[in-house]
């Protein structure tokens, strides 16, 4: 029991989080494992997002616990929540770039902001190096606008990479890109977690992407968990509701 | 035709639901009051208490001056020109048209120069702003700026309030300027002045008193563009009609706001 919690990176227990009088998440227990892919899986309006937010503590939750590593995020405190998102990189659904600013201040500014100081000459060189990882080095001195939908998303990901987190969590990443395009994000993602060995969760319902990266599956439905388990599980599952998704 | 009967339940009804109506409308205006004064609370806590973004700072001030200066160049010229060309006929009449110059200084250095430059600066910035903040937040730039260890209160709104304060005044002078220029350039349509003997009539009227409140007043008029701009795009909606219901709501709001700030500024300088 002991080494299997040493392998736990995140553990959600309870997790409630309503708007008003509707009821997003009821009640949501999971963990997520060393070096896991966690793909979090449900239809849209289902919380998923919400989910990873208030990981995230960009939404606060009603009640449960969410512990990120030794750090509780109820009621945490500034500097606490400080260090857990040093730990954990986030990757938005429109990849949420700086419009103003060009792909290196975008990148810059993750790495000044959420690291210690570094020389210029660092800087660029971990910069130059998370952009070879996305396979954009040719981007650095471009604009968002100059951007496609798919180069946005490894941007995104590079600027993710850049601070070098221990989780990343992944808000619908191939929402809004062409198969193939998505498909290459979705070998991003595992090459990102053979490189640097960190544990996700990737938040989506495009099954090809789920079929590609997912190591577990949860699958939440009407706040709640509805089934957890392997792909191979779910591919065999009988569940009516459940081979909606996989058919 | 029969005289209707008035149904004493429907009346009833329609009481009750009008009286939740205003109810409902007296509770969100209460909510939107609440809001502000949190709002302004966490800003100027902020302002004074974590570290001042000056980088962003500066680059708000440019942006600010450099999007505005070609407008105000342009009304500014033609506000002192028309008030001149209009003014000059009944000055004459009274043979009074030596006092034109320090006349429309006067006019454009207490009220003019200053009303026109923030109203301009609130529909270019206050805008700017709204419009700016609110497709950030639509496009989750404002939660990936939290994600990253960033306060967006000091990041975004600090800078863009400060600056919006400190750029308006500098504005209003160089528009004080411009117009008086305006103005010299109405005079020489019928009569010859030279600029030098024009500037030295005009500033022969002006005293401290007419300048110090002008400035005062529009470092007020620019806290006022920066704080409107940037409540109304930071607290936008999630969806995309969010952007241009906050932009066309800072400049309607930040103009009615310039225009009370504008009395209440008069009535203090009276007393003066």
């Amino acid at each position: 029991m002991e080494e299997s919690n040493n392998k736990i990176v995140i553990s959600i227990e309870g997790l409630t989080k309503s708007f008003g009088d509707n009821t997003i998440l009821d009640g949501i227990t999971l963990h997520l494992n060393k070096e896991e892919n966690l793909v979090v899986l449900g239809k849209s309006g289902s919380g998923k997002s919400v989910l990873i937010k208030c990981i995230v503590g960009l939404l606060q939750h009603d009640t449960g616990s969410i512990k990120v590593g030794s750090h509780e995020i109820t009621d945490i405190s500034e500097e606490e929540l400080i260090k857990v998102r040093k730990k954990i990189g986030f990757l938005f659904q429109g990849a949420a770039l700086y419009d103003s600013m060009t792909v290196r201040e975008n990148l810059t500014f993750a790495l000044l902001r959420l690291k210690e100081k570094f020389t210029t000459d660092q800087v660029n060189e971990m910069i130059e190096e998370a952009l070879e990882n996305v396979g954009l080095p040719d981007s650095i001195d471009k604009m968002p606008s100059e951007l496609s939908g798919g180069m946005k998303k490894r941007i995104g990901l590079a600027r993710t990479l850049v601070v070098k987190p221990d989780i990343i969590l992944y808000d619908e990443p191939t929402t809004g890109l062409d198969p193939i395009t998505s498909d290459e994000i979705s070998h991003l993602i595992n090459d990102t977690r053979d490189k640097f060995k960190n544990a996700s969760i990737i938040i989506t319902h495009d099954i090809n992407c789920v079929k590609t990266v997912a190591d577990r599956i949860v699958m939440i439905k009407d706040g709640k968990v509805y089934k957890e388990g392997s792909l191979e599980e779910f591919t065999s599952e009988q569940d009516p509701y459940i081979k909606s998704f996989f058919k | 035709m029969p005289k209707q009967i008035p149904n004493p339940e429907v009346a009833v009804k329609e009481e009750a639901s009008l009286t939740s109506l205003v109810k409902e409308k007296m509770k969100m205006f209460f909510i939107k009051i609440a809001n502000v004064i949190e709002y302004l609370s966490i800003v100027f806590r902020n302002l004074f208490t974590n570290k001042f973004e000056f980088q962003e700072f500066l680059k708000q001030c440019y942006q600010i001056g450099n999007n505005s200066v070609g407008l105000i160049s342009i009304t500014g010229i033609i506000v002192g020109l028309v008030l001149t060309i209009q003014s000059r006929p009944s000055l004459v009449n009274f043979g009074a048209v030596s006092i034109l110059p320090g006349m429309v200084a006067i006019s454009i250095i207490r009220e003019m120069g200053p009303v026109i430059t923030a109203l301009i600066c609130a529909g270019k910035i206050g805008s700017s702003m709204g419009a700016e903040l609110s497709s950030m937040r639509v496009t989750e730039q404002i939660d990936a700026m939290e994600v990253s260890n960033t306060n967006p209160i000091n990041f975004l709104i600090i800078p863009r309030f400060v600056a919006a304060a400190v750029m308006i005044p500098l504005l209003t002078l160089y528009a004080d300027a411009i117009g008086i220029f305006g103005s010299w350039l109405g005079v020489n349509i019928k009569d010859t002045l030279s600029l030098k003997l024009f500037i030295a009539e005009a500033f022969k009227n002006l005293e401290f008193i007419d300048i110090f409140p002008a400035v005062i007043k529009s470092f007020f008029f620019g806290a006022v563009i920066g704080l409107v701009g940037c409540y109304k795009g930071y607290n936008a909606g999630r969806g995309t009609e969010s952007v241009g219901i906050a932009a066309n709501s800072a400049v309607v709001t930040s103009s009615l706001l310039l225009i009370i700030v504008d009395l209440i500024a008069v009535q203090i300088t009276d007393l003066l």
